[in-house]
C-alpha cells in the first residue's frame, strides 16, 4: 500500500532582543555559567516578572512576516512542571490566547503550510553533566522564545525541510532571530503520522522532540515514517507518544507515552497584566518591517539583473543582502558584485554559521570601488579577481593594491611588443597553430599574460596574436 | 488616639529624645519581653542603631525629618530584606538571606526607617493564628493565652505589645485586618495594585497586598502614603492614584453613605454584632447616612478564595526544591528523591494541605469544576461590589465573627478555621481596600474590630471614616497592652 505523510512542526525560536523576556539580563549566548542572571530570572522568592516590550514587538514582526492575525488582546499563562532547569517550577508562556494566529508559509510547489499560532514564552536554563555531577546553568533561563505551531499540512520530508528553511530565512531576514540550530536558537519538534494515500482519516501521531539540525530532522523523519508504515503493514498500531532521535543509532526511541504526559495545570499568570496591541501599534511595526523576501527576490532579479538562484543565495542572509546592496551602489553590472560574493567570498566561508556571520576583510565600500574600476574600463576581470583575493587576505582598499600603472591595462604599443616577443619565443606553438591547431594559440596567450602579470586584456591579446602570426 | 509617629518625630526633632535612645528603648524591650509574646523571630539591633545614628546626624545638622524617619518599626518575615534572613516562618526557607530588598523596604529604608527585626507569621502566610509558624505562634499582648491572629500575627503582636511603633504585614485573605482586630489595632489592606508586591514572598499573587498595622488611624495613613508608590518592577502596581490620604482624614463625613450588607452579619457572635451596631449609631450621630442592602453573592467568597488562592499558592511554592537556596534534605539518592524529601520535610502541614488543594483544583478533569468556576464567581463578586458602590461610599462590616482565638484552636479543624475568614476574604477577591479598626471589647476584655471597605483606590474615604469614628469615641475603644515601651 502507498502511504502518505501527515506532519506538523512546532518550532522554538530564540528572539534576538538584547535583554531577557522578564528582566534586564543580557541574552548573549555562552558566558561563564550563571553570570547572565539576576534575582528575577533565577526566580528568587518575591521577585516578579516584567514583560519586555521588545519581545512583544519581535513576536508581532514574526507574525506579520508569516501573514498571521495579531491578537488585540492576549495574556501570559503559567505552565507548571518540575525540572531543575526551571527555577520557578513554572514556565511563563501563553496558553489559550496567543499573540499571533492563523498565518502561513508558502512553499515553492505552491502549497501553503498553515501556521496555527505563534506565542511568546521564556526559555529554561540548562543542565550540565560533569564528573558524575549535574550542574545547572541559568544563563539561558528567561531568554525570550517564540513557539510557532504549524497545522499538519506537511506531506513530505522535503516540504518539512523547506518549511523550516523558509521559516529560518524569514526570521533572520526580519532580524528577530539568528536562528542558529547549532546554538539552539532554532529548535524543532516534529509531529508525524502516516495514512494510506487517498484516505482522509488521520493516523495516530508521534512527536519527535528537539531536532537540532536539518540533517537529523531528515534522518529522524525518514526513520519514523518507515517505522510507522512497518507497524501498520504488520497489522500493529502506532502508539501516541513522545520520541527522541538517537544520533548514534539513527533511530527514534520512545521517551514517554500519552498516559505519562505532564499535566501542566495552566492558569493565568497573575503577576502580569493583559497584553494589548492597538492597530496603531501594528501599523508602526509594519512600517519598520523589511520588505518580504519574495518582494526582495523580484527586485533583485529585475533591478539588479540577478538570476533567481543567485538572488536566493544572497537574500538568505540578511547581512549579506545588506552588504550586496551597499557594494552594488551605482555599479553598472551588479551581477559582478553578486558573482564576487557567491564565488570568491563564499569559498572562504565554510558552512551556514560563517555565512550568517559574514565576517570578511573587505568592506562593501571597497568591493564597490573595485567593481567600479571594472565598469570604468580601468581594470579587466582577471585583475579584479586577483585584487579581490588580495583584498580578502589583507583587508586593504583596491587603490592600495592596484597602482596607476596597472590601471588601464597595457598600452597597445607595449602589448604589440610583448606579443611579438611571445611569438618569437614559441616557434613550436606558432607552427602548430598555423598547422590548424587553434588551441596552440592559448599557450602563446599564456606567455603574454604572464609577461604582463595578468594586466593585458586576454580577448584583445588573442586577436592581436592571431593577426601577428597570420601576417 | 493621636499619631504616635508624629509625636515621636516631634520629640526627636525637638531633641527631647535622640533616635538612638528611642531605638535602644525598643531594643531593650524586645530583649526583655519578646519571650512573652514571640512576636519577633529575628532581631536586627545593630542595623537599627546604625539607622538611628544616621537620623541623629540629620537632626544635629538641622535637617527636617521625613514623616517616617527614625521611627522604630518591623516587617513581616515574608518581606525580602537584603542580607537579613527572611524565612516566611518556614523550615524550608531557614538560612535564606535575600540578595535584594523588597520595594517597600527599599522605600522605607531611604526614609531611614529603623528596622527592629522581622516578625512572626503563619508559614507562608497560610493560617489565621500564626501558629503554623515554624517558630511557634505569636501571642496576643492583651491575653497571653490567646493568639495574636494571623497570618501577620507577629506584626500585630509587636505593635500591640509596644515592641514597635508600626509594622508592615501582608493581607491575602485578611492577614492584616484579622490580627489587627484581635490585638486592638488599626490594619489597612490597600487596593490591589496600590503598594508594590516586589519582594513580598508570594502566597497568592492576585490577592496579596502589603499594608500597615498601627495603633491609630493617622499612623496608618502616614505609612500608607509612604509606601503607595508606583513601582516599575511590579506590573500590577499603579501606586496611589489620588492625593495623600493624610490630607483628607479630618474631612467631615456628613452625608457620607455607609453601606450595610446583611450577609456580613450572618453567624457573627452577639457581642461582636452589638459592638458594630454601636459603631453604626456613632456614624449616624456624625451625620453619615446608613444604607442597607443585600449582597447574596458574598456566600461564594470562601470557596472562591480558597480555590483560587490555593491554586496560585501551589504554583508559587513549586520553586522550593532545595537546589538553589533554603533547606535541603541531608539524605537522598537521586534528584527526585531530593526534591520530594526536601519539600516533605521543609513544609508544614497547612502549607502542604493548600499545595495539594491547589494542585487538585488546577488538574485536568477538575479545572472546569473548580478553578474555572471560581474564576467566574470572582467576576460575580467584583460586579456585586461595583454595584454596591453605586449605593454607598463605604461598606461597614465586622472584621472577624469573633475575638482572638484561644491557643491551638486552629489546629483542631482546618475548615472551621477557614470559616472565620468569612468577613475578610471578599475584599481580596475584589481587590478592594479595607481598614480594620477597634470598636470595643468583649466580656473577657479582648478587642473587637470592624472594617470599612472602600471602592478601588478610595483609601482616603475609608481612612477618613475610620479617623472620624476614632476621634468620636476617643480612648474608649482603645487599650494599650501592659508591656513594652511606654511612650506616655
Amino acid at each position: 500500500m502507498n502511504y502518505e505523510l501527515v506532519c506538523g512542526l512546532e518550532t522554538h525560536i530564540e528572539l534576538a532582543t538584547k535583554t531577557k523576556i522578564f528582566c534586564s539580563c543580557t541574552t548573549e549566548f555562552g558566558g561563564e555559567p550563571n553570570t547572565h542572571c539576576c534575582p528575577i530570572c533565577i526566580g528568587l522568592p518575591g521577585t516578579l516578572p516584567k514583560l519586555n516590550k521588545n519581545v512583544v514587538e519581535y513576536a508581532i514582526m514574526a507574525g506579520l512576516a508569516t501573514y498571521c492575525e495579531i491578537s488585540p488582546i492576549s495574556k501570559m499563562d503559567r505552565k507548571n512542571y518540575v525540572y531543575p532547569d526551571l527555577p520557578k517550577a513554572y514556565q511563563i508562556s501563553q496558553y489559550d490566547m496567543p499573540l499571533c494566529k492563523n498565518g502561513y508559509i508558502a512553499l515553492s510547489n505552491g502549497r501553503k503550510i498553515r501556521i496555527t499560532r505563534i506565542h511568546i514564552e521564556e526559555d529554561a536554563g540548562k543542565l550540565v553533566h560533569q564528573r558524575g555531577n549535574t550542574y545547572v546553568d541559568y544563563n539561558r533561563g528567561g531568554v525570550p522564545l517564540i513557539e510557532i505551531v504549524s497545522e499538519p499540512d506537511i506531506r513530505s520530508i522535503d516540504e518539512a525541510k523547506e518549511y523550516l528553511e523558509k521559516l529560518q530565512m524569514i526570521m533572520r531576514y526580519i532580524g528577530v532571530s539568528d536562528c542558529k540550530m547549532q546554538e539552539g536558537s532554532l529548535r524543532c519538534d516534529v509531529n508525524i503520522s502516516v495514512r494510506p494515500k487517498g484516505t482522509e482519516k488521520l493516523g495516530t501521531r508521534t512527536e519527535i522532540k528537539n531536532m537540532n539540525s536539518f540533517t537529523h530532522m531528515t534522518k529522524a523523519m525518514e526513520y519514523e515514517i518507515n517505522r510507522q508504515i512497518d507497524l501498520l503493514e504488520s497489522g500493529e498500531k502506532v502508539i501516541q507518544e513522545t520520541r527522541r532521535y538517537n544520533e548514534s543509532t539513527g533511530c527514534t526511541e520512545s521517551m514517554r507515552g500519552k498516559e505519562d504526559a505532564n499535566d501542566y495545570r495552566y492558569f493565568r499568570e497573575p503577576d502580569l497584566v493583559t497584553i494589548q496591541v492597538s492597530d496603531e501599534d501594528i501599523q508602526k511595526i509594519k512600517e519598520r518591517l523589511p520588505e518580504p523576501p519574495e518582494v526582495k527576490l523580484e527586485r533583485y532579479t529585475k533591478e539588479y539583473g540577478l538570476s533567481d538562484a543567485d538572488a536566493d543565495l544572497i537574500i538568505k542572509y540578511n547581512k549579506i543582502s545588506k552588504y550586496f546592496e551597499t557594494a552594488s551602489k551605482d555599479v553598472k553590472k551588479p551581477k559582478v558584485v553578486a558573482n564576487c560574493i557567491i564565488g570568491q567570498i563564499f569559498s572562504r566561508l565554510d558552512g551556514d554559521g560563517a555565512k550568517e556571520n559574514f565576517d570578511i576583510n573587505v568592506t562593501p565600500e571597497n568591493l564597490n570601488a573595485l567593481v567600479k574600476l571594472l565598469d570604468e574600463g580601468k581594470i579587466k576581470m582577471n585583475l579584479l579577481k586577483a585584487t579581490l583575493e588580495k583584498m580578502l587576505d589583507t583587508g586593504k582598499a583596491p587603490n592600495e593594491l592596484i597602482s596607476e600603472k596597472d590601471m588601464g591595462g597595457v598600452d597597445p604599443d607595449k602589448l604589440k611588443a610583448v606579443c611579438e616577443e611571445a611569438i618569437a619565443e614559441n616557434p613550436r606553438a606558432v607552427s602548430d597553430y598555423l598547422g590548424g591547431k587553434e588551441k596552440a594559440l592559448k599557450a602563446i596567450l599564456g606567455a603574454v599574460m604572464k609577461a604582463t602579470r595578468g594586466r593585458a586584456d586576454a580577448v584583445e591579446a588573442e586577436k592581436l596574436l592571431a593577426q601577428l602570426i597570420k601576417k | 488616639m493621636d499619631s504616635q509617629i508624629k509625636k515621636l518625630s516631634e520629640l526627636m526633632a525637638s531633641k527631647q529624645i535622640s533616635c538612638v535612645e528611642l531605638t535602644q528603648k525598643y531594643i531593650d524591650a524586645i530583649e526583655n519581653e519578646n519571650n512573652k509574646i514571640n512576636a519577633y523571630v529575628n532581631q536586627t539591633p545593630d542595623a537599627a542603631i546604625e539607622a538611628a545614628k544616621r537620623v541623629d546626624e540629620k537632626i544635629a545638622s538641622g535637617e527636617t525629618l521625613l514623616p517616617l524617619e527614625g521611627i522604630p518599626m518591623t516587617l513581616k518575615d515574608n518581606i525580602s530584606t537584603k542580607g537579613i534572613e527572611t524565612t516566611c516562618c518556614s523550615n524550608i526557607l531557614k538560612n535564606y538571606y535575600p540578595i535584594y530588598n523588597a520595594t517597600v523596604w527599599e522605600t522605607l529604608k531611604r526614609q531611614n526607617a529603623v528596622l527592629l527585626g522581622k516578625t512572626n507569621m503563619d508559614e507562608f502566610a497560610m493560617g489565621s493564628s500564626s501558629e503554623t509558624s515554624c517558630f511557634g505562634g505569636a501571642l496576643n499582648p492583651h491575653d497571653f493565652s490567646r493568639v495574636a491572629g494571623g497570618s501577620s500575627g507577629g506584626v500585630a503582636s509587636a505593635v500591640g505589645g509596644n515592641l514597635a511603633v508600626y509594622g508592615l504585614g501582608s493581607d491575602t485573605g485578611g492577614s492584616i485586618r484579622q490580627p489587627a482586630s484581635f490585638c486592638g489595632l488599626v490594619g489597612l489592606k490597600p487596593t490591589y495594585g496600590a503598594v508594590s508586591r516586589f519582594g513580598l514572598i508570594a502566597y497568592a499573587s492576585s490577592f496579596d497586598q502589603i499594608g500597615p498595622i498601627t495603633t491609630n488611624v493617622e499612623d496608618t495613613a502616614l505609612v500608607y502614603d509612604a509606601i503607595s508608590v508606583y513601582d516599575d518592577k511590579d506590573s500590577t502596581c499603579r501606586g496611589r492614584v489620588n492625593e495623600p490620604v493624610c490630607k483628607s482624614l479630618k474631612n467631615s463625613i456628613k452625608g457620607m453613605k455607609i453601606g450595610i450588607a446583611k450577609e456580613y452579619f450572618d453567624g457573627i457572635r452577639d457581642d461582636v454584632n452589638s459592638a458594630v451596631q454601636n459603631a453604626i449609631k456613632i456614624y449616624e450621630s456624625l451625620g453619615a447616612e446608613i444604607v442597607y442592602f443585600d449582597m447574596p453573592s458574598l456566600k461564594y467568597s470562601l470557596p472562591v478564595y480558597y480555590i483560587l488562592a490555593c491554586a496560585e499558592a501551589s504554583s508559587n511554592l513549586g520553586r522550593y526544591d532545595g537546589i538553589r537556596y533554603g533547606y535541603k534534605t541531608p539524605h537522598y539518592s537521586d534528584r527526585d528523591e531530593m526534591v520530594c524529601k526536601t519539600r516533605s520535610e521543609g513544609f508544614g502541614k497547612e502549607v502542604k494541605r493548600r499545595i495539594l488543594l491547589g494542585t487538585y483544583v488546577l488538574s485536568a478533569g477538575y479545572y472546569d469544576a473548580y478553578y474555572k468556576k471560581a474564576q467566574n464567581l470572582r467576576g460575580t463578586l467584583v460586579n456585586a461590589f461595583d454595584d454596591a458602590f453605586t449605593k454607598c461610599d463605604t461598606i461597614l462590616a465586622p472584621t472577624v465573627p469573633m475575638t482572638a482565638f484561644p491557643l491551638n484552636f486552629t489546629a483542631k479543624d482546618a475548615v472551621e478555621t477557614y470559616l472565620t475568614d468569612i468577613c475578610t476574604v471578599p475584599v481580596n477577591i475584589a481587590g478592594l481596600p479595607a481598614v480594620s479598626i477597634p470598636c470595643g471589647f468583649d466580656n473577657a476584655g479582648l478587642p473587637i474590630g470592624m472594617q470599612l471597605i472602600g471602592n478601588r483606590f478610595c483609601e482616603s474615604t475609608i481612612l477618613n471614616a475610620a479617623y472620624q469614628y476614632e476621634n468620636a469615641v476617643g480612648e474608649k475603644a482603645f487599650k494599650s497592652a501592659n508591656m513594652g515601651v511606654n511612650l506616655s
